[in-house]
């Protein structure tokens, strides 16, 4: 106990920065996890909230039931588009493969039997413009329900609607940033396995950000 | 190799870069930032403390007028506000930074930079928050807001518009530092440093973080929604448009109660440092202590609604909660308990932080006790939003958090300035604050019984409150000057207290191994930890002969491997200078650190070659960006063009400084 | 690791796997398939009028978005193959927050429980 030992070093692998660490894994990893568990809550009580006010709008439109207005007679019909959601949550769904296959690409960079379609920079590519499709119909959407009468202010289904989705909107416009960021590394001086871990935390994070939506389009747009 | 050595004793060789200004704009050193977080979170406490001052002289006797019922209600707003975000979670901050690397065996956190983020964020949240009272116009909704009261068509004007914005930013300082210390406690403990051999204060930090991390988003999303129906007309807490008041209450206490235990468990974790220094005992029952934590911050979840009990959300809902609520009063009472062994047969030595510590274990029981009173329905419906439930948290956040703080304070203030305080004058800090807020917060319980609502500017003679209130404001008179009593102390001792050895009180963890104040890379070399009290098996092994030294680390993390990771550093035995600074049983005052071994000089970090993280400005420009970007929401009612354009403004400002800062190396290569 | 510090947490291997172990590109091609295959499912059952009316459309939208989440957390996310550390962060707040809609749910009615003695 008080007698003394030798605690002779080893080589620090390179994730772990150069430095000492209880676990091996890097900082920065759990980071991001507990980051990602902190964002449930977050995207938990936005749901909540659409959730509870589901069916409360005093006033139309509505998500799934047509709406005529009492007081001018004019009819609002089922205000989501299902098709182009259901589009818009397929590209998402494609970027999470992209991105994998990008992380894929970056730990194969020096791997001499790599394929020609291993590259980090097609796939970091792919994900972020699958990304930007994704919020180029998020925007063709939003444009399409204020033309058609809904706004964040008309009623409890605007605001709790616009406020998840464009919480959602905003994570995803964030991640694209961060891809392109890595991308114009990717660029520059091109990622190899050392970035392993920078990739992956996007990469977290991006698939995160998809799920997300997996549990948004089950629970807005197709349950009534 | 690394025997036992005597450890050099400190002498403040500060070179000049190292002290001006510049050098505290830009350190990201976790002790700066820990006195920086101390040092603020004082200030704000005395200024909640001159609110709770004048809300105590308006209550002084019956139909008084000393301020407007306006200003009133921007003060006691202010006064909860003030003291639970920027007083207390703070001042708890202060202590996370200055022990927890020390604690877990590290040389900073796990984001040095990060951490300089917090504060900042926290400087100018609390300036933003705190600037409007001067300009009558400070938040005057409750510090709990509730909805509708606070939405634009009851409260129109902008102080409102302070608190959701100003809570917005705090928020983003408190989720930061919790990412930061969840890591840190992970990742950057010493070799052998289980999960079960750390300090409880580092336990019960560990615990808080994770409130943290799951309550601070519930309350984003909440203050989000109103700030969406404040300033874009959203509907969310709009009645008129078919939305449930209740809404907010249920978001807010889904934060406001994990709330209440991030405000007192940094305090339990103190006092669990105390007592068994002072006991000369290791902590009674210490898997239990950690379980009774755990437990607290799982089941801390589950009974928001009991602030909710009137609003009548059916016998179901309540019951369950009632439950909930008497459940988590048991591990609780285990903590309570297992101080109470420690301390029993120990050899007490009651210095000021013991007595501050002893005094939260009898005050929190109080508060603790009348908090089990309202977990019952229908007791509650008798009690909520009466004085009796102001006398409730003040025992529990005065007598138990505050005063554990002030343990704190007393405990560690050596390790920090190198300067003990003075027992004289904190024995009688003690004595005049322990009688003074007895006095005003225990009358509290008879004004509420007599049904003295909260909140309310003033009352009649003849309502039987006079006597009461009169008890409490004279209770707070006492108070103030006890706490003044230890501020001057502070002022004093930081200049020219009595200097402190490495180990003023003989304490059994690592923070008290290195020197008194640690240089900057604390530990020479990584201590290696063999039991949960490394110093103590130095230097009493009588004392932790019941204390487990296993060899094993914690399987179920796959922590504590012999990953002896150190970039060519060696990692030795734990660091003591047996002759100076150590404080026996029954000594009574500490010992000086030996005067002629404070000549010799600590080597600096580069003499070790240590690699040491560079000071940045980038935190605390990045931080300015991130207020400028939610100062623009406050112009949009003026002029939506200049909202909007200082919003950009800001948000480029702040994502231009990330990308400087993210880009530049934390160290230089080495 | 031969030069194990001898006064830590020896009697146990050490924690060789920091990297996790990735599946190759095929596997993430095949799961991507997978996923498709479910949204097409999930978004032809919300055409068939039988299956919305049906009690099963919900339960089984539900299951469907569950596997979904689960595929995505474990394999793209590689919380499969990874250290459990990164489980624990996720699933613990994954599950408080679970819970708190759950009861979320219950306190707004949108959920009830039938309790014979008190209706």
């Amino acid at each position: 106990m008080a007698t003394v030992d030798t605690a002779a070093p080893n080589a620090a692998p390179a994730h772990t920065g150069g430095h000492y660490t209880t676990t091996g894994l890097d900082n920065r990893k759990i980071a991001i996890w507990a980051f990602i568990g902190s964002e449930c809550m977050l995207f938990t009580s936005l749901i909540s909230t659409y959730l509870i006010y589901k069916g409360r709008s005093l006033v139309g439109p509505f998500p799934h039931e047509q709406w005529t207005d009492p007081a001018t007679g004019k009819v609002f019909p089922a205000i989501l588009d299902i098709p182009v959601t259901s589009a818009s949550t397929f590209v998402l769904l494609m970027s999470s493969l992209a991105m994998v296959l990008a992380h894929d690409a970056v730990v194969n960079a020096d791997n001499p039997n790599r394929k020609s379609w291993q590259s980090s920079k097609l796939w970091l590519g792919m994900t972020a413009l699958l990304g930007a499709v994704f919020l180029g119909f998020q925007a063709y959407e939003f444009t399409s329900f204020v033309h058609e009468g809904l706004t964040i202010r008309t009623n409890l289904f605007g605001s709790s609607f616009f406020t998840l989705t464009g919480f959602h909107g905003a994570h995803v416009t964030a991640g694209v940033i961060w891809l392109l960021s890595l991308l114009a590394i990717d660029f520059k001086r091109g990622l190899t396995p050392r970035d392993e871990l920078a990739v992956d935390m996007a990469a977290l994070y991006w698939h995160f950000v998809d799920v997300v939506w997996i549990v948004i389009f089950t629970l807005v747009y197709l349950i009534q | 190799m690394a025997t036992t050595v005597a450890a050099p004793a400190y002498a403040p060789a500060h070179s000049e870069e190292a002290t001006g200004l510049w050098s505290w704009l830009t350190t990201v050193d976790h002790k700066r930032i820990g006195i920086l977080y101390l040092f603020t979170s004082l200030f704000f406490f005395v200024w909640g403390g001159v609110e709770a001052a004048i809300i105590r002289a308006q209550l002084a006797a019956p139909n008084l007028n000393v301020v407007s019922a306006d200003t009133y209600n921007q003060i006691f707003t202010m006064h909860g506000t003030t003291m639970v975000f920027l007083a207390i979670m703070p001042l708890s901050a202060a202590f996370f930074n200055l022990l927890i690397p020390l604690q877990v065996g590290a040389r900073d956190v796990a984001f040095p930079r990060l951490n300089a983020f917090s504060y900042w964020i926290y400087l100018l949240g609390g300036i933003f928050i705190s600037l409007p009272v001067f300009f009558h116009a400070a938040p005057d909704g409750g510090w709990f807001g509730y909805t509708p009261l606070t939405t634009k068509a009851h409260s129109p004007g902008i102080n409102i518009d302070f608190w959701v914005i100003g809570l917005q930013i705090l928020g983003i300082s408190t989720l930061a530092a919790s990412f930061n210390f969840i890591t840190t406690i992970v990742n950057m403990r010493a070799p052998g440093m289980n999960m079960m051999r750390m300090p409880m204060f580092t336990w019960n930090t560990f615990v808080v973080q994770f409130l943290v991390l799951l309550a601070f988003p519930v309350i984003t999303i909440a203050l989000q929604f109103l700030i969406f129906d404040r300033f874009f007309g959203t509907n969310f807490y709009t009645t008129a448009a078919g939305a449930d008041p209740l809404l907010w209450q249920h978001l807010f206490w889904i934060f406001g109660h994990p709330e209440v235990y991030i405000l007192i468990l940094p305090a339990f974790g103190l006092v669990s440092e105390v007592i068994p220094t002072f006991s000369r005992k290791p902590i009674f029952g210490y898997p239990v202590m950690v379980y009774a934590t755990v437990l607290i911050g799982f089941l801390g979840f589950g009974v928001w609604a009991h602030h909710m009990f009137s609003v009548g959300m059916g016998p179901i809902a309540d019951s369950v909660f009632s439950l909930t609520t008497m459940l988590i009063a048991i591990p609780t009472g285990v903590k309570i308990f297992n101080w109470i062994s420690t301390m029993w047969g120990g050899a007490l030595n009651f210095t000021t932080a013991m007595k501050f510590a002893v005094a939260l274990v009898g005050m929190f029981t109080v508060g603790g006790i009348s908090g089990v009173m309202h977990s019952s329905p229908p007791a509650d419906l008798q009690q909520t939003d009466t004085y009796f439930i102001v006398a409730h948290f003040h025992y529990v956040l005065f007598g138990g958090s505050m005063f554990g703080l002030f343990a704190g304070v007393y405990h560690y203030f050596p390790k920090f300035s190198g300067r003990l305080m003075s027992e004289k004058l904190g024995n009688w800090s003690f004595w005049i604050m322990f009688l003074g807020m007895n006095l005003t917060f225990f009358p509290m319980h008879y004004s509420g019984l007599l049904g003295m609502p909260r909140r309310i500017y003033t009352y009649d003679a003849d309502q039987g409150y006079t006597l009461f209130n009169q008890l409490s404001t004279l209770g707070t008179t006492i108070l103030i000057v006890g706490i003044a009593l230890t501020l001057h102390n502070l002022g004093r001792s930081w200049r020219k207290g009595e200097r402190a050895g490495n180990d003023p009180w003989g304490a059994g963890t690592l923070e008290w191994s290195i020197p008194s104040p640690p240089p900057d890379y604390n530990f020479a070399e990584l201590p290696n930890v063999t039991s949960r009290y490394p110093l103590w098996d130095v230097k009493a092994p009588e004392l932790t002969r019941e204390v487990p030294h296993t060899e094993a680390g914690d399987r179920r993390l796959g922590i504590g491997g012999p990953q002896a990771v150190t970039n060519g550093h060696e990692m030795g035995e734990v660091h003591v200078n047996p002759t100076a600074g150590s404080a026996h049983a029954g000594e009574g005052a500490p010992v000086m650190a030996n005067a002629a071994a404070s000549a010799r000089r600590l080597p600096t970090a580069k003499e070790l070659g240590i690699p040491m993280p560079n000071p940045s400005i980038m935190p605390l420009v990045c931080a300015t960006g991130v207020v400028v970007m939610f100062c623009g929401l406050l112009f949009l009612g003026k002029s939506m063009a200049t909202g909007v354009g200082i919003m950009i403004l800001g948000a480029l400002w702040w994502v231009a400084s990330l990308y400087n800062w993210l880009t530049t190396p934390l160290e230089d290569a080495h | 690791m031969a030069h194990e510090p001898r006064n830590t947490a020896t009697g146990h291997a050490p924690d060789a796997h920091h990297h996790p172990h990735h599946p190759s590109a095929g596997t993430y091609v095949k799961v991507g398939l997978l996923l498709t295959v479910i949204t097409i499912i999930e978004v032809y059952a919300y055409y068939v009028p039988a299956w919305v009316a049906h009690w099963s459309f919900v339960p089984s939208l539900l299951i469907m978005s569950a596997v979904k989440f689960l595929i995505v957390v474990s394999v793209y996310m590689h919380l499969k193959y990874d250290h459990r550390l990164f489980r624990a962060l996720f699933v613990g707040p994954f599950v408080v927050a679970a819970l708190t809609l759950i009861g979320l749910m219950f306190l707004f009615g949108h959920l009830s429980i039938r309790l014979g003695l008190l209706a």
